[in-house]
């Protein structure tokens, strides 16, 4: 509308017969006649497809609706977080698709990143093999397609682990078998509540000791090992509480059954195969970014820091690192939306993720395209937004504060 | 200029579907068919690339009545959540991909599903090993399913109705389900028994695995075609119905030219074009039906290169035999 009124006035004014010309002479102006074409192409692109499905589906006798999400999905799916049968709406089946995206993305993101700052650190390190293997295992990671990681550590969990009957095995407790990794589950008996209660008491006292430490440390210059003493707290004070309230905690065992390992928490193999692939795929560019990080801050940083008697270590720790990661955690962020999406070639080798369960067989089985894959696009956006404001709130927090 | 001002005109003129698949696979001079990206027995590739099987005979015996050649097709494979996909985008004309009727898809998902061509049924695989007789003690058993289609709908209701837990291993793609079974990554594979037969044909050691005896579910195997364009319907469903009916009457590829010119059976003439015009009612010629018995045979020879019991595949008609022989394959009258 604007523009159209805009227009108006430039020919009610336009009297003299070059006026049009000088208009888009002027620097302004033509400016601002260049946005109002763009924004124009844009809403007549927009409108243009829009209509253009709308025609399609009206052709082909489709309705546009997502009453489909309170119909029974009946498919079940094998990995759920939460409670779900075949039973349950096309709604819950897309929560629990969600949920196995996050779990995925979450578990991902940790590990790349841990893995990611090791091998960047060992990277920039001046033994020469360790540097040159880390090397090695960066160049042979980021050149093949994640995809390939992907169906290679499918593989090699389904095709070369032996089946449930001869599963590897860690104590009787913890078994290995081409259905994937099953670990004792935990029941928290009464009084578990106390250890979890102590648990976050240990944080807390965690983050008053290193408050508490610093200040000793800038004050007087004595430095307190907040690591490892934090540490210590973090997991004697739970276990102390744990054992004072009478080690309320039975672990299930998982049992041989006729077919597979019955009782246990078990990851199955696609998901081992999408986490450990995305982690390693991701933590080399990680490793990268972090050797970039570290290497932007100017050789006078270490040499001054060396100078005043500091250790390879507390450089790294109170010097480089806190630069470092202010070139570091934009690029970072990056990485971490693509793991998120790389999370959906799930596909490939079927982990129910959203793209599996509402774009996969529920669109399937309903026939609506249109309605599933918009569901799939809006909240693969909603979490990288998610995850972008996370990480730009970090990325203010730890920038340059200026005196 | 000019070129960038056609792109753009052709780009704004892009397509709104329509009725008239017949003039498009006419114009085209190819039929576009959406099958299984590998079946053994019913579609898939020869070590010389061709795609053979029951139906992709299909196809080419469509291909015959439509376009006047059988090798004038180009096959588009799909998997079971890319097919309904791929016709409705118009990429395929139709689908002769073991495509299950059923109430939803017909009535919701809007497909027009022509006469079927296989009637089958969901069953189990197993090996002899795991020491299983019946469907019914696979409790807690790991089932691999292809996914997107019925057969994980029907695992989900046959367990739940006994009462039984599972745990599902959803793949794309048959060959992608063999290997996983193979691996025994799932303890047992579940599909239409003619597909388990198939797949079985194809293992090292066909005798050490088991089809259960459980026949789980309703499996009417069919064409298909987009919703609203009859005319294009009828001629995929009278391309089946002439398949039928030359088993019937006794037409084959070989006899096919004789029977035509002799005038002595009404039904035979008036199908093959010997009397009348029924192939101009359909938009095509008087000899569509004789070039369709032609280019691959009748139903039978169709059902017995591919499936039948001389083949790795092994099946007996079965259900699908003639209504004459205690089966279900009738066709209606050409008339």
């Amino acid at each position: 509308m604007s523009g159209v009124a805009h227009q108006a006035s430039i020919k009610q004014v336009g009297t003299e017969p070059n006026f049009l010309i000088r208009l888009w002479r002027n620097k302004d102006t033509r400016s601002i006649i260049l946005q109002i074409l763009t924004m124009a192409l844009l809403f007549a692109f927009l409108a243009y497809i829009i209509n253009n499905a709308v025609l399609n589906l009206a052709v082909l006798g489709k309705t546009f609706s997502f009453d489909f999400l309170g119909f029974p999905a009946s498919y079940d799916i094998n990995q759920r977080l939460i409670e779900y049968t075949s039973q349950s709406t096309h709604f819950r089946a897309m929560l629990v698709g969600i949920l196995n995206t996050a779990l995925v993305a979450f578990f991902g993101i940790i590990t790349a990143t841990i893995l990611g700052f090791l091998f960047g650190i060992i990277r920039l390190s001046n033994n020469w093999i360790a540097s040159h293997i880390v090397y090695c295992i960066i160049e042979f990671t980021r050149n093949i397609p994640v995809l390939l990681h992907i169906l290679l550590i499918h593989g090699i969990i389904v095709h070369v682990l032996p089946s449930p009957h001869q599963a590897h095995t860690l104590a009787d407790s913890i078994f290995l078998s081409n259905r994937g990794l099953t670990i004792p589950d935990p029941i928290f008996g009464e009084g578990f509540s106390f250890t979890v209660i102590a648990f976050f008491a240990a944080i807390g006292i965690i983050i008053a000791f290193a408050r508490w430490a610093r200040k000793v440390r800038e004050e007087s210059g004595r430095i307190y090992p907040v690591f490892w003493i934090s540490t210590g707290i973090l997991f004697g004070l739970p276990f102390l509480v744990f054992l004072l309230s009478g080690s309320p905690l039975v672990w299930v065992v998982p049992e041989l059954g006729r077919f597979n390992l019955k009782g246990g928490i078990t990851m199955i193999p696609e998901f081992l195969a999408l986490w450990l692939a995305l982690s390693l795929y991701t933590s080399v560019f990680i490793a990268e970014i972090v050797r970039a990080g570290i290497l932007a801050i100017s050789k006078g940083q270490w040499e001054a820091s060396q100078a005043v008697g500091l250790q390879r270590n507390r450089i790294l720790h109170l010097v480089i690192i806190p630069q470092a990661l202010r070139v570091i955690i934009p690029p970072l962020t990056s990485q971490y939306l693509n793991l998120t999406k790389n999370s959906s070639l799930a596909i490939a080798i079927g982990y129910m993720d959203i793209v599996a369960t509402i774009g996969g067989i529920s669109m399937m089985q309903t026939g609506k395209e249109m309605e599933s894959m918009i569901l799939v696009l809006s909240i693969y956006l909603c979490f990288s937004l998610v995850i972008s404001a996370f990480m730009n709130w970090y990325n203010r927090r730890i920038k340059l504060v200026e005196r | 200029m000019r070129i960038i001002i056609s792109l753009v005109a052709a780009f704004f003129m892009a397509s709104v579907a329509n009725a008239g698949t017949l003039e498009d696979v006419k114009a085209r001079g190819v039929l576009n068919c959406i099958v299984n990206t590998g079946l053994p027995g019913f579609s898939y590739t020869d070590k010389t690339g061709r795609w053979k099987g029951f139906d992709a005979d299909m196809c080419r015996s469509l291909a015959a009545a439509v376009v006047g050649d059988g090798e004038k097709v180009k096959f588009i494979p799909a998997t079971g959540k890319t097919r309904f996909t791929l016709l409705n985008s118009k990429e395929g004309d139709v689908i002769f991909r073991n495509t299950t009727w059923t109430f939803v898809r017909d009535v919701d998902v809007k497909l027009t599903f022509l006469p079927t061509t296989y009637y089958d049924g969901q069953g189990f695989i197993i090996r002899k090993s795991k020491g299983v007789k019946s469907a019914k003690e696979l409790d807690g058993a790991t089932v691999c399913i292809q996914t997107g289609t019925t057969t994980e709908l029907n695992l989900a209701d046959y367990f739940r109705a006994n009462k039984i837990s599972y745990k599902p291993v959803p793949i794309e793609s048959n060959e992608e389900a063999r290997k996983n079974y193979l691996a025994d990554r799932c303890d047992t594979y579940t599909t239409d028994a003619s597909g388990l037969a198939a797949t079985r044909a194809t293992f090292d050691k066909p005798g050490d695995h088991l089809i259960l005896p459980e026949i789980i579910s309703k499996e009417p195997l069919g064409p298909v075609v987009r919703h609203g364009d009859d005319q294009w319907a009828d001629i995929v469903r009278w391309t089946v119905y002439a398949l039928i009916t030359a088993e019937e009457q006794g037409i084959t590829a070989a006899n096919a030219d004789k029977m035509a010119m002799d005038k002595s059976n009404p039904n035979v003439s008036r199908m093959l074009g010997s009397e009348g015009d029924l192939g101009g009612m359909l938009g095509l010629d008087k000899d569509w039906a004789k070039r369709v018995i032609k280019a691959q045979g009748n139903y039978a020879e169709i059902f017995e290169r591919n499936v039948g019991l001389k083949t790795p595949v092994g099946l007996a008609r079965g259900l699908n035999a003639l209504y004459t022989n205690g089966g279900l394959q009738y066709s209606p009258p050409f008339r």
